[in-house]
């Protein structure tokens, strides 16, 4: 029986959360609505909230002016790349270890996470030099080998935490039924494996998609994704307000929606399963 | 039951992930250390061979090391205080009931999402700017001289920022860990007239040990890591004061050419990362099992 709640008590919790919720959300909102400002009502005093002229001027100088659309495309592709090579290693490595379980295999889950445990700062030389060496520096290829590299472990727990929930009695059931291995695999394990799948391809690309010490190290212009790009408006670019909103926003937003919709498995890939 | 065809079909399929993670470990690994012990300035080809300890001596002695080792356990410590503490009360706020739950919770959790330089340069610009800032017109209104927050206290405002980027992911777990408590019990102790605070600490606070731990750790291992948020900030400024260890190997490797004693300096970052780590595993290990 749930517990009579007082309606006073309600709205002070209602009013309190929201309070708190919309503070600490303000610094976003407020970027969005400086994004749709002309330059001088961004640093206008006092600063206007939502009664301005709104234009979507920023966005079209932002992308005109600092090919916009390639940086917006390698953080695509080095983001959506690196989750789909990971997964392809990953789902098989998973899969056996969550349905074929040897007595190593703790060990090595555990070893696949003390790799993550490696600061990047450890292994920059090193890699900026093999880097250099092969001419990786500043292409999207070496970006997808590091970023596929450091979230591998990541995708390897976590498809292992969905997979294990799958019950191995269905197995045998579909195989009493005279099921072919092809056929368990088709019909019976893929549609219960594909959700954990797809949120895990779904973290991984926030994740890759705000990576932001491999990025800035390795890449220049050309293959610069958003983080890099929006480092370089640092100065004195950055003090055009309205201009640096409309970047942003663009850069945020689409994994800003993304992450909305993962936030239960974002619990379960960020602590390897120590908190469900 | 598995079979023996099945235990070979098992290794087939895990080694290439487990093959392509040796190599990614050990190789840089093995270069940083053997790195750490010559003598290898990019700029200055000339000079070379075997320096012993030299980098690391000459990295430690350094004053700007320990203003970094001092600035990086500081950042560290502060923004767990806050975004554990901002946490845990948050939680247990959300918990309550309340009108538009769902929302308020898409609102908290949303900085996470943000790419670290994006936050930086709009804490940096929009609201930490002395001229046109958000807070400096707040400061003006109320009738104070606008503050210098990057100038004059950089790695407190570095931890400012931090924080709004961490406290979502604390709040989110120690929500979730928060909802499993049981309400039953919960309410026979609230009958038997125990009061909110001594509720908090005798049942909410145990309850929440396990995942205050995990944040913790999690955390830590992220916040050794900070980076963007510096770089794009203060540059590690003004003179060393917001400069942490990783900031310093990556101005000493990639901005001055020291090889050697980035290295050096990488490896001492591996070294404190790897205390941390210890802990970590042990937790994570024992839940393996169950």
């Amino acid at each position: 029986m749930a517990r009579a709640v007082t309606n006073q008590r309600k709205t002070f919790n209602t009013a309190l959360a929201w309070g708190i919720g919309l503070l600490i959300f303000f610094p976003i909102l407020w970027t969005f609505l400086t994004s749709f400002k002309t330059e001088a009502t961004a640093i206008a005093s006092p600063p206007q909230f939502l009664f301005f002229n709104w234009t979507t001027e920023n966005y079209g100088v932002v992308m005109r002016r600092s090919n916009y659309f390639l940086h917006f495309s390698n953080s695509v592709i080095i983001s959506v790349g690196s989750t789909v090579i990971g997964l392809l290693i990953a789902v098989p490595a998973a899969w056996s270890m969550a349905f074929v379980p040897g007595k190593r295999t703790k060990d090595v889950l555990m070893w696949m996470l003390s790799t993550k445990m490696l600061p990047p700062v450890g292994v920059l030389i090193p890699i900026y030099l093999i880097f250099k060496a092969v001419g990786l520096l500043d292409s999207r290829i070496g970006l997808v080998i590091v970023l596929t590299l450091i979230n591998l472990p990541i995708i390897v727990w976590m498809l292992y935490t969905y997979f294990k929930e799958i019950p191995v009695d269905i197995l045998e059931a579909a195989r009493m039924d005279g099921a072919s291995l092809r056929n368990e695999i088709i019909y019976v394990l893929t549609p219960m494996a594909l959700p954990g799948i797809a949120s895990t391809m779904l973290l991984n690309i926030i994740l890759a998609w705000n990576e932001a010490f491999w990025t800035i190290t390795l890449t220049t212009v050309n293959a610069a994704p958003l983080t890099t790009f929006i480092a370089s408006y640092s100065s004195p670019e950055g003090l055009f307000y309205a201009k640096l909103s409309a970047a942003s926003t663009m850069a945020i937003a689409p994994i800003l929606v993304m992450g909305w919709f993962s936030q239960k498995q974002l619990v379960r890939g960020l602590t390897f399963g120590a908190v469900k | 039951m598995s079979t023996q065809h099945s235990r070979a079909a098992a290794r087939i399929m895990i080694s290439p992930a487990v093959g392509l993670l040796l190599i990614w470990m050990v190789v840089p690994l093995a270069l940083t250390l053997y790195f750490s012990f010559l003598r290898y300035n990019l700029l200055n080809p000339a000079v070379g061979g075997w320096a012993g300890w030299d980098n690391y001596y000459y990295f430690m002695t350094n004053p700007a090391f320990w203003t970094a080792l001092y600035n990086t356990i500081a950042l560290v410590v502060g923004v767990l205080i806050i975004t554990v503490g901002g946490g845990i009360l948050l939680a247990i706020l959300l918990d309550q009931p309340m009108w538009g739950q769902g929302i308020v919770r898409i609102l908290v959790i949303a900085p996470f999402f943000v790419m670290p330089t994006v936050t930086a340069l709009v804490w940096k610009n929009m609201f930490m700017n002395p001229v046109n800032g958000l807070f400096a017109y707040l400061f003006k209104a109320v009738g104070l001289q606008p503050y210098e927050f990057l100038q004059s206290a950089p790695l407190l405002s570095i931890i400012g920022i931090v924080s709004w980027q961490w406290l979502p992911f604390a709040t989110l777990i120690l929500l979730t860990a928060i909802q499993s408590l049981s309400s039953e019990q919960m309410e026979a102790a609230e009958m038997d007239g125990a009061s909110a605070m001594s509720r908090f600490w005798h049942m909410v606070l145990p309850h929440l040990s396990r995942a205050i731990t995990v944040v913790i750790l999690i955390q830590t291992i992220f916040l050794l890591s900070v980076f963007a948020e510096i770089l794009v900030t203060t540059n590690g400024g003004p003179g060393y004061a917001s400069t942490n260890l990783t900031y310093l190997v990556y101005v000493q490797s990639l901005l001055n050419f020291d090889v050697g004693g980035g290295s050096a300096g990488g490896v001492v970052a591996i070294i404190l990362a790897n205390i941390v780590a210890i802990f970590l595993m042990r937790m994570i290990g024992k839940n393996l099992d169950a």
